[in-house]
This record gives C-alpha cells, sequence and structure tokens, in this order.
C-alpha cells in the first residue's frame, strides 16, 4: 500500500535531533491525575523516593532497596494499587546493578483502572554470580503483593537477585541442574553472535 | 542443609500417606506442563506447577534483533493468538519512536485481533472438550475455527503465524471484497458456536465436572493478580478493551462479560461468551471503518530509540492482559523486551484451586484457567 502520509512522523525517528522536539512536549503540561499519585509518594516519603517520570496513565517511581516494603505497603494500603501486573529485571553491567522493575496495577479501585504504577529499585551486581549465595539480594514483595510470588521467582533465576523473605526460593522455569550464568544477564550470549 | 546447595536443590521430608505425582509434561490432562501434585488417596494435598518445558529465550533473542526483526519471532509463544501477542509490543515501539498510525490501519487490526482472539478461543475449546472426554467437542471447534483462518490468511497470507501487524500500521491492505466476506462468515461463525451450548454447556457430564469446582473468589482473584477469563469469571469486571481502550476500542462498542460464580464452569464460559462478543466488536468495525486510506508509515531501516526510555503497554488478548515493557536506548536493538502474559499471572491461581480438589478433576480445573503452556515460559 503506497502511503501518501510519509510526513513528520517519520522525522521524529531519525537520530539527528529528536530530543528538541521530544522534551517540549514533555513540558507543556504533565497529566493532573497522575502528578497527584506522585506528589502523594513524595509527600510522604520526600527524598526516599525519586519520581522519574510522569506520562498519561503511568507514573515511575525509584526507591532504594531499603525502602521499597515501606513504599509498597503505602501504595497497597493508601492508594489502592491492589496487585503486581508484571516484575521484570534489566540488568545494567556498567552501573554494576540490575534494576527490578514492579508494575502495579489496581481492580478494585475504578479510579484507577488505567493506571500503571512502575516502581523500581535496584540490587548489586557481581561479576561472577553464585545465586543466593552473593550479595545480589533484595527484600522481597510477596507478602504485601501475592502475585509477585512467581514473577520473582523468575528473577531469581533469570538474573540471579535473591529475594529476601520469599516463601519457595525455587527455580521455576530452567531446568533443575542448570549451572550457567544467569541467562537474561548481559553477559550472557547468544551462541554465533 | 548443605548450604553449597543453591535454592531449590534441597530435599523434603516425605510424609508417608502422601504421593508425588508427576504429571505431565507429555500428558492429555496437563498438555506441555508438569504439574507435580501430591495426593493423599483422591485428594490433592499440594501441587506444584512447573512451566519450563516448551521453549524459553524469546527476550533474550529479542535483544540482539532490531525493533522490526522482532516481530516475526515475538509472536511463537501463542501463534494461534499471535496478533495478539505481537499487539502490545508494536504499541510500545510505536510510542518509543514516537508514529501515529492511520486511522485504517487501526480497524484494521482490531478486526485482525479479534478474528485471533475467536480462532484462540476455538483451539482453547477444542482440547477442553478432548481433555474431558468428549470428542465431538474437539471436533467442531477444530473444523469451524477453519472460517477464521481462511479468512486471516486472505487478510494476510500466512494462515497461523501473521507478523501482520508492524509499528506504524499492519503490512498490507485488506484484499478486495473482504469485508462482505468477513462480514458473512462471521455472522455463520456467530450462529454456529451458539450451538456449541447445547452440547456442551448445558452437558450434564460437564457441569457435574465443572460446577463447584476450583472455587477462586472474587477477593483471591484480585489478590493473586489474575486477569482475562479467569478474573472475569469470579465478578470482576475488568477487560482492557473498555477500561484502557487502545487504538480504535474507544469508539467501538463493547460489552464485558462477567460471571459471579469463580468455579471452572464459568472459567470455561467465559471466553466462550467473549467469542460471540468478538463477532459483535468486528461488525462494528467492518461498518465503521474507513473505505480506503493508507494503512502504513514507512519507517527508516533501523529506527532508533530516544535515549534511555522505557514503555509498558498492554492489550487485552485471549488469555487477559498481556503487557510488554521495552527498555531503548537509543540503539536499532531494544534494550530490554520483557513480556507480561495471562498465562503465566493466571498459573499463580492453580495450586491454590487445586488443593483440596479430587484428581480426577484436575484437567478441567486446570485447563479452566485458559493457560497455554507455551506462552507462559516465552
Amino acid at each position: 500500500m503506497s502511503s501518501d502520509s510519509e510526513n513528520e512522523q517519520i522525522e521524529t525517528t531519525s537520530d539527528v535531533e529528536p530530543a528538541s522536539k521530544a522534551t517540549p512536549a514533555k513540558e507543556i503540561e504533565l497529566p493532573k491525575f497522575e502528578k497527584g499519585i506522585a506528589d502523594k509518594i513524595t509527600e510522604k516519603f520526600g527524598s526516599k523516593t525519586k519520581v522519574a517520570f510522569v506520562k498519561p496513565d503511568r507514573v515511575r517511581i525509584d526507591v532504594g532497596r531499603d525502602d521499597i516494603k515501606e513504599v509498597a505497603e503505602f501504595l497497597r494500603d493508601v492508594l489502592n494499587f491492589d496487585h503486581a501486573e508484571s516484575v521484570s529485571g534489566v540488568d545494567y553491567p556498567q552501573d554494576k546493578e540490575i534494576e527490578v522493575v514492579y508494575h502495579l496495577g489496581s481492580y478494585t479501585d475504578p479510579s484507577l483502572s488505567r493506571q500503571i504504577l512502575i516502581l523500581t529499585t535496584r540490587a548489586q551486581r557481581e561479576e561472577n554470580p553464585i545465586p543466593g549465595n552473593d550479595s545480589t539480594k533484595l527484600p522481597s514483595l510477596r507478602e504485601i503483593f501475592y502475585s509477585v510470588e512467581f514473577h520473582e521467582r523468575e528473577i531469581f533465576e533469570m538474573f540471579g537477585v535473591y529475594f529476601q523473605g520469599h516463601p519457595d526460593n525455587r527455580r521455576l522455569l530452567l531446568p533443575e541442574d542448570w549451572a550457567d550464568l544467569p541467562p537474561l544477564r548481559k553477559d550472557f550470549a547468544i551462541k554465533g553472535r | 542443609m548443605n548450604p553449597e546447595l543453591p535454592p531449590g536443590l534441597a530435599l523434603q521430608k516425605v510424609d508417608e500417606r502422601i504421593m508425588t505425582l508427576n504429571v505431565g509434561p507429555q500428558h492429555p490432562g496437563s498438555g506441555h506442563m508438569r504439574i507435580i501434585v501430591q495426593i493423599d488417596g483422591d485428594f490433592i494435598v499440594a501441587c506444584d506447577p512447573d512451566p519450563g518445558y516448551v521453549h524459553r529465550g524469546e527476550e533474550k533473542m529479542a535483544e540482539y534483533r532490531n525493533y522490526i526483526t522482532n516481530i516475526p519471532h515475538l509472536e511463537r509463544p501463542v501463534i494461534h493468538d499471535s496478533c495478539n501477542v505481537l499487539y502490545p509490543y508494536v504499541l510500545g515501539v510505536e510510542e518509543i519512536l514516537g508514529i501515529e498510525v492511520p486511522e485504517r490501519a487501526k480497524y484494521v487490526r482490531v478486526i485482525a485481533s479479534e478474528l485471533n482472539r475467536c480462532i484462540y478461543t476455538m483451539y482453547w475449546l477444542a482440547i477442553y472438550g478432548i481433555f474431558l472426554g468428549h470428542s465431538t467437542m474437539f471436533m467442531w471447534p477444530a473444523g469451524d475455527r477453519e472460517l477464521l483462518i481462511d479468512l486471516m490468511e486472505k487478510m494476510t497470507g500466512a494462515r497461523v503465524t501473521h507478523a501482520h501487524f508492524v509499528p506504524g500500521g499492519v503490512r498490507n491492505d485488506l484484499p478486495p471484497n473482504f469485508e462482505d466476506v468477513c462480514l458473512r462468515q462471521v455472522n455463520y461463525f456467530e450462529k454456529r458456536i451458539k450451538e456449541y451450548a447445547a452440547i456442551f454447556y448445558d452437558n450434564p457430564i460437564l457441569i457435574a465436572r465443572t460446577k463447584d469446582t476450583g472455587i477462586l473468589s472474587r477477593q483471591d482473584a484480585i489478590r493473586l493478580g489474575t486477569t482475562g477469563s479467569v478474573l472475569r469469571a469470579s465478578g470482576v469486571d475488568y477487560d482492557l478493551r473498555k477500561k484502557e481502550p487502545y487504538d480504535v476500542y474507544e469508539e467501538l462498542d463493547v460489552h464485558t462479560n462477567v460471571m459471579k460464580e469463580g468455579d471452572s464452569y464459568a472459567r470455561s464460559r467465559v471466553p466462550w461468551l467473549d467469542m460471540l462478543e468478538s463477532c459483535a466488536i468486528i461488525r462494528q468495525a467492518l461498518q465503521k471503518m474507513p473505505k480506503s486510506g493508507s494503512v502504513r508509515v514507512k519507517l527508516k531501516p533501523n529506527p532508533k530509540g530516544k535515549g534511555l526510555d522505557s514503555v509498558y503497554k498492554r492489550v487485552e488478548s485471549g488469555r487477559g492482559s498481556l503487557g510488554c515493557y521495552i527498555v531503548s536506548d537509543a540503539k536499532p536493538e531494544p534494550y530490554r523486551v520483557k513480556m507480561s502474559v495471562g498465562s503465566f499471572r493466571n498459573l499463580i491461581a492453580l495450586p491454590y484451586l487445586l488443593k483440596g480438589e479430587k484428581l480426577g478433576n484436575m484437567p478441567s480445573v486446570y485447563w479452566s484457567l485458559n493457560y497455554w503452556p507455551v506462552e507462559a515460559d516465552r
């Protein structure tokens, strides 16, 4: 199909100066409702949390590993985020850190049905990981959000992040005799590439 | 316990009365999954699902291919629902690149994803029938879904894995005369699946095996973070097509099917009701679709993101909410792609549902979770 609408949208994908277009659009107006959620969190916890971005329907909060349980409890009890949709790990070898990202949603509060609160924290990353027996550890949120049970098990085997306080710290997807690096780390390379 | 052992290899103490049974991974009652059940006589006392047996590594592979070449392999986890599996990824890439999609392409996407939902649900229903020993219920859906597969073949050129959605629209425009054929086939399909009520959903044997088994209360469904038909069968009115409309769902009239019981029967009925709903959505979309216009915005060969950025997009697939978390670092390849899939999220409910249930009810409870084994381990 010939597309006659090859207009300025293509320009935004060019790598010449995309930032100049992107930044003013963000600063014009922050979505009000999401701003309110972010303000409530910063009001309560102050400098312990950092609001990384506020976009339509999405708020991202960065928290240190010591405060994450406290913040998560606040999110569940006061702001009504009642379940975790997904837990992802992102490996940053240059920072020597692994980021764990919780996507929290709400079924019970109709005003939050579109919202996803993105709660992130970072764990120390070891060059030679021994999953479960090194310093790559985080407190588990399983007591606060039951739904993270399998997700945290997945992060444990795929990134080697051990969740302290998780009642069932076993592997889920990998073979029982897996003895290699955690496969979703960046230094685990695919064969032939 | 030896401290050197990584967690997961620790040995467990075994009660003499309890027998451990491996159901699967190749078993008519478990599909591709191994369910480790502990039984006391005929009753299940504990259940430990072990999903990792089919294929895995989609997320890792995605880090080595650029945004466009990720498309054909990211739909592999659920080949019968390939449009919906790809949908959040495509939406996410569009947000990263800042692309606006033509109006006609949005309607084509909605039609394709609804057709795909029906194709998937028919396959699921066929297997649900054969799990319960109801072989007519296997053959009827397996035959009737050919109608819709033919439609998808006309639309995309491929029968099973379509790779039709691309960032910026869809790959090809609809063939001439597609609207009429689609309307006719969908009308016939709807008439046909209404007949399933008599043979399957009103069948006393099915009712005996599914009613009041594996009950998931509304509170537990929320607490466990289940999604899709499992959630809606427990009385929670949550459908992303209505709650967080993407593309043109806002302009269409979508009805959410909710049942209160939360047992296997309700969970098996909600996807069937959703299929009737899909037919209504397709008819609306065919009516409202612009008759002509572009369906694709052309991209540069190697599109790059704008600096360190992350998006989380989600759609309602055949198995529930399907989210895609993409981290981009201004390279042609995504830095990380994470798929949060309905099957994996619903799996957490399985040990709760099977506890105290008879072993004979395991297949009907397990498959009523609308579980697709390949999707769970991605």
